[in-house]
């Protein structure tokens, strides 16, 4: 399963750095990542593959909130068919 | 994937309610058929038992994989006047019991065919049947009732409407103590579908398959947003806007439904493309109409705000799905709707101005509440109001209508939960009695009589 990752709050050091090596150690590999700095809101999206993950889609949402919580971002991690289904014909 | 897509979605959930209303499991129970009562129902409970037993399961495990909130799990069955008729009894509680114990053991919220079609007549079963809905409604919690007493091509039972109109008078007196509040499970329509996802006119209909997954959609919260920023042009933009929304919400019913589907080992049948409200912010409908630019749901331009709001939620959905059915349009269940509640309250909204709404979106009259000492035959007569707008129209109407035991116009009443709570609205003080009392048949319309 693919998933898009979101990651939005105020710019800070180690916010990439934190969230991959999160992904890393969970073996979720990470396919493509933008990343931007919206009216000073650091802004980020990630599309990862969690065929290979060595935890379940719900452990690792809790896993990315610790992180957003800690670092004060806000983290959401969806589905990628859900985005698809939606946007493309 | 551009970022502007995926924020669009994420808001949708997050903020604007996008949700899906119900994953609805349509079971036939036609083969649970037997002159005895006990064994019927044996088979009954164990046949949605076998098949619905992972449902709300597997409702929980797509919220989780997909992140869409899924508000109701539901199961509609046969109706039971069609298998009850071969059992050796006059009385058919045991068989809405049967579908209560189902219900819960299923872990569903409401199970949906506890229900007769009589458009054209009434058999010994049919009566039985609607003999004991008073009882099934007040002494049970999840079995939903209907009864189909018109269509466009049979034309308009009148007789069955007659009876209706007092059994929905014995429900509000069995469920007094609750503010009537049983009415609220019985939907008296006049062509039902067969494949209805929603409660409380669900059942699954005689040309259905064995089994069978329904999704209903919902989404006014996510129009009226998407309204909200193209405010001042015109009304060709506005229908536009609707459509391009209710084809994105109808997208993830059609994902939600075949993930059910394919999980469940059960085919897919349907996504109701309905605009479902709740009582709760930001999810009215009502409210879609006033962002047009009512001033209170129920001003003159009502109707023709919600006959463009109706046909730009099917245009849209129509493309994002493969096989689109049910109700499908917008829902106009007055205590159900904040923005209802409101423009009710205020008098913005009467009964007549509903009925004439009615003509034009997918229900009928949904949800009113009428003083309690509204009589039998007054409330007969609505409901062949409605049968003849739907049955002229070639579409469905429905009235759930509760005359709530000891209120008078003006009363407030709270029905609780996604029932909601609703001002009791006066009803004309003219008869109709005599009209009432001839009985027989309507016959079908002339439009009807097609190759």
């Amino acid at each position: 399963m693919k998933a898009i990752i979101t990651v939005v709050g105020k710019d800070r050091v180690g916010i990439i750095a934190a969230v991959s090596a999160k992904l890393a150690a969970n073996s979720v590999n990470i396919l493509d990542i933008s990343q931007t700095i919206m009216h000073d809101n650091f802004t980020m999206m990630m599309s990862v593959d969690l065929a290979g993950s060595s935890v379940s889609l719900k452990e690792l949402k809790l896993q990315l909130a610790e992180i957003g919580n800690a670092m004060g971002l806000v983290i959401n991690m969806y589905n990628e068919e859900l985005f698809n289904s939606m946007h493309r014909v | 994937m551009n970022q502007h897509e995926v924020i669009e979605t994420l808001k949708m959930i997050q903020e604007e309610k996008l949700d899906i209303r119900t994953i609805t499991m349509g079971i036939s129970l036609r083969d649970c058929a037997d002159e005895s009562v006990k064994k019927s129902c044996g088979r009954i409970r164990d046949k949605i038992g076998r098949l619905a037993g992972r449902l709300a399961a597997v409702g929980d495990e797509i919220e989780e994989s997909y992140g869409v909130p899924i508000i109701n799990k539901r199961i509609s069955v046969t109706p039971i006047s069609i298998v009850a008729e071969s059992s050796a009894t006059e009385d058919y509680f045991p068989f809405a019991r049967a579908l209560e114990e189902a219900a819960r053991d299923a872990d569903v919220n409401f199970i949906g065919g506890f229900s007769a079609l009589v458009q054209k007549g009434m058999t010994p079963g049919d009566r039985k049947l609607m003999n004991a809905i008073p009882r099934a409604l007040s002494e049970t919690e999840r079995v939903c009732s209907s009864v189909n007493v018109a269509t466009s091509r049979s034309g308009i039972n009148m007789d069955g409407i007659r009876l209706m109109g007092s059994i929905i008078k014995d429900i509000a007196a069995a469920t007094k103590d609750r503010e009537s509040v049983g009415c609220a499970k019985l939907v008296v329509f006049a062509n039902a579908p067969d494949d209805n996802p929603f409660m409380a006119g669900a059942f699954h209909g005689i040309g259905e398959a064995e089994a069978v997954i329904n999704v209903g959609i919902s989404g006014p919260g996510v129009i009226k947003s998407a309204l909200e920023k193209i405010k001042g042009s015109d009304l060709e933009t506005v229908a536009e806007t609707i459509k391009r929304t209710s084809f994105k919400i109808t997208r993830v019913g059609q994902l939600v439904a075949r993930e059910a589907a394919r999980r469940l080992g059960i085919p897919f049948g349907i996504v109701d493309v309905s605009l479902a409200p709740t009582p709760f912010v930001g999810d009215s409908v009502a409210y879609i109409l006033e962002e047009m630019g009512l001033e209170r749901c129920g001003a003159p331009g009502s109707t023709a705000a919600l006959m463009l709001l109706n046909d730009a939620v099917k245009k849209g959905g129509l493309m994002a799905s493969s096989f689109v059915g049910g109700l499908s349009g917008a829902f106009i269940p007055v205590s159900e709707d904040l923005g209802m509640i409101e423009a009710a309250e205020q008098g913005a909204l009467s009964i007549e101005k509903l009925e004439a709404m009615t003509a034009v979106c997918s229900v009928g009259l949904d949800m009113i509440a009428v003083p309690g000492d509204t009589d039998a035959d007054t409330i007969a007569a609505i409901i062949a109001d409605e049968a003849a707008i739907g049955v002229a129209n070639n579409k469905t109407t429905a009235v759930r209508i509760i005359p709530v035991f000891g209120k008078k116009a003006g009363d407030f009443v709270e029905f609780g939960g996604l029932l909601g709570r609703a001002p009791v609205m006066p009803v004309s003080r003219f008869g109709s009695s005599v009209f009432i009392g001839r009985g027989g048949r309507i016959p079908a319309p002339l439009q009807s009589y097609r190759n």
